[in-house]
């Protein structure tokens, strides 16, 4: 830590005004600060918050919450490649580990690169201090795409979402909409074929530098979701894979299990809302029940919450501090919402099999409403508790 | 007085660039998400709203002065569906694919933002010379956007330009795919935002 300190001191006089390399200033800053706590803090006079973690912290342990799900997205891949090939019983851990981590990390270094390159550029040209907000949306988007998405793809909707959601709403912790969700929501509409399609998306299909199987072109795997929108009454997957996440799917959704751990961390050390993340599948799982009492949907209510990014969405992407509701009691109905609207999409419109993503984008739309209602409630009422006495 | 004055250049010119009716004043948005999917509606759209908003603009000046002042909106919204209802006819005769393709939007000229706003803030105050440049001044500034967007759109939407194929079979064999969110609505509010923030970044008198 010390060598990294004095590494840190001994380049800074570069960067600095008048310095060689004084163009790359914000690059310097920003990685010295997710390094180092900095020195400066609030000033004490005036109307700040003061606290013990700045937001680099908390957006590193995000990112740390959402490895285990990333992990095990990876072994996934492998895992689903060496299904579709017929040959689960030659292939080893490791092996379809690393075939997995082959196939994520272009995707994970594309999504960085591109989303970072105009973050930097745009605190560069701006002259403001580097924003951290996309150390989180970075990694996530690899794992709400497909693994057959292409990367060029990729890279037009990152660099689509940063400006459109991000940039021109003044960046970090200005934006109305999930900046990783705006990504998936581009790639959705702009190639559809490429996101749900012919169902031969969901499953990486060549070998990559030697390593993995080459699956028949006729190979096609739906999702679980995928299939009862083709009007399957019963899944081919079993409830334990479901949990444990080994069903086709987008990266680093599928996995229950990882995502529970990473929602344990949040909550543990209280940077996601439980409120947000309660709400969100009392509302799935109540809608769920509804619909399958009604006998719309052949899937009951643990099945609706356990399957697609439902898990996934109502931990990490729900609970988002920028885009939720921020009213205490505000998080409640924000997240009730989504998990019905969730639920809805994906029994009501056969053109929809997953919900999740256009759940958070309204409900994103509607958390300044919910916000502001429970604040002039809360106004209107100490008012009327002022006057009564 | 000069056909071609100071003031009457300015009229016709204005509305380009600095007074543009739909970068600057943001009026007739709702018909340029509407037609620009393709370049040749947008482009026909352009020309029939500027011929509209020019002979509309022409004939309420000259009536300007016995106009009754409670029902002028009534005349001025006769005058526009006349004109309206003729563009529609000719194209119908003369370009019918195109008109099938513009389907209401043609009809739905009459409540274009831009004709009310040229009738009721210049025609009616204004020569008839200087409305009719002031009319094809705006009737031009709405069609340039419209011919941006659709160009845009065209091109990433469908890969092809006036119908004829402009990205070359080769990209298509390599993965490339065209953009499908380029062919909805949404797609075009955001390149219409995109020329605001262009246009305002250049002209910085506007910001």
């Amino acid at each position: 830590m010390n060598t990294l300190r004095q590494f840190f001191d001994k380049i800074k006089p570069n960067f600095e005004e008048g310095g060689k390399l004084h163009a790359f200033r914000s690059l310097y800053d920003g990685f010295e600060t997710f390094a180092f706590v900095p020195n400066t803090t609030a000033n004490r006079m005036g109307t700040h918050v003061h606290d013990a973690i700045d937001s680099k912290r908390i957006m590193s342990l995000v990112v740390i919450a959402l490895v285990p799900a990333l992990l095990f997205g990876m072994y996934n891949v492998g895992y689903q490649n060496a299904l579709a090939a017929g040959q689960l019983d030659n292939a080893t851990f490791w092996g379809m580990f690393c075939y997995g981590l082959l196939a994520v990390l272009p995707k994970l270094i594309v999504s960085y690169v591109v989303g970072l390159g105009i973050e930097f550029t745009v605190a560069q040209w701006k002259n403001e201090e580097i924003q951290e907000g996309f150390l989180v949306s970075g990694i996530i988007i690899p794992m709400i795409v497909p693994v057959n998405t292409p990367l060029w793809m990729l890279a037009i909707a990152v660099a689509f979402s940063v400006i459109f959601a991000k940039e021109i709403f003044g960046g970090t912790g200005m934006n109305i909409f999930n900046v990783a969700l705006i990504t998936r929501a581009f790639l959705f509409f702009s190639y559809p074929s490429s996101m749900t399609g012919d169902d031969s998306v969901w499953v990486a299909q060549s070998p990559i530098w030697g390593l993995g199987y080459a699956v028949p072109d006729t190979f096609s795997a739906a999702t679980p979701l995928g299939e009862i929108a083709a009007g399957a009454t019963a899944l081919s997957t079993s409830f334990c894979d479901q949990v444990v996440g080994l069903i086709p799917g987008s990266i680093g959704e599928t996995s229950v299990v990882a995502i529970a751990l990473g929602a344990l961390l949040l909550l543990y050390t209280g940077v996601a809302s439980w409120k947000t993340m309660l709400s969100v599948f009392v509302g799935g799982a109540c809608t769920g029940w509804l619909y399958n009492a009604l006998g719309l949907s052949p899937l009951d209510a643990c099945q609706h919450v356990v399957l697609g990014g439902f898990c996934f969405g109502a931990v990490f992407m729900a609970t988002d501090p920028v885009t939720s509701a921020r009213t205490e009691g505000g998080k409640w109905i924000y997240g009730f919402l989504i998990g019905f609207v969730a639920v809805t999409v994906r029994v009501l419109n056969p053109g929809y099999p997953e919900g999740m993503m256009l759940a958070i984008l309204l409900l994103n739309l509607f958390a300044p409403l919910i916000d502001y209602c429970f604040v002039s409630r809360n106004i209107s009422r100490r008012a009327k508790r002022a006057t009564s006495k | 007085m000069a056909l071609f004055s100071k003031a009457n250049m300015e009229a016709l010119t204005g509305p380009l660039n600095l007074n543009n009716p739909v970068v600057v004043q943001v009026l007739g948005i709702c018909s340029a998400l509407a037609v620009t999917a393709q370049l040749e509606p947008a482009i026909v759209m352009g020309l029939s709203v500027t011929i509209i908003t020019a002979f509309s603009n022409l004939i309420i000046s000259l009536l300007r002065n016995t106009i009754p002042n409670r029902i002028r909106i009534i005349v001025q919204l006769v005058v526009v569906a006349a004109l309206v209802t003729i563009v529609s006819q000719v194209l119908k005769a003369f370009a019918y694919d195109v008109s099938v393709q513009l389907s209401v939007y043609v009809g739905l000229i009459i409540t274009n933002c831009i004709l009310m706003g040229r009738l009721e803030a210049f025609a009616m105050m204004n020569g008839p010379w200087a409305s009719f440049l002031d009319g094809i001044g705006n009737g031009i500034g709405y069609a340039i956007i419209l011919v941006i967007v659709g160009f845009v759109r065209e091109l990433l939407g469908a890969g092809t330009l006036l119908g004829i194929q402009i990205v070359p079979e080769w990209c298509y064999e390599h993965g490339y795919v065209n953009n499908g969110m380029m062919t909805m609505p949404a797609m075009s509010l955001i390149i219409v935002g995109c020329v605001v923030w262009a246009h305002r970044a250049y002209n910085k008198e506007l910001q």
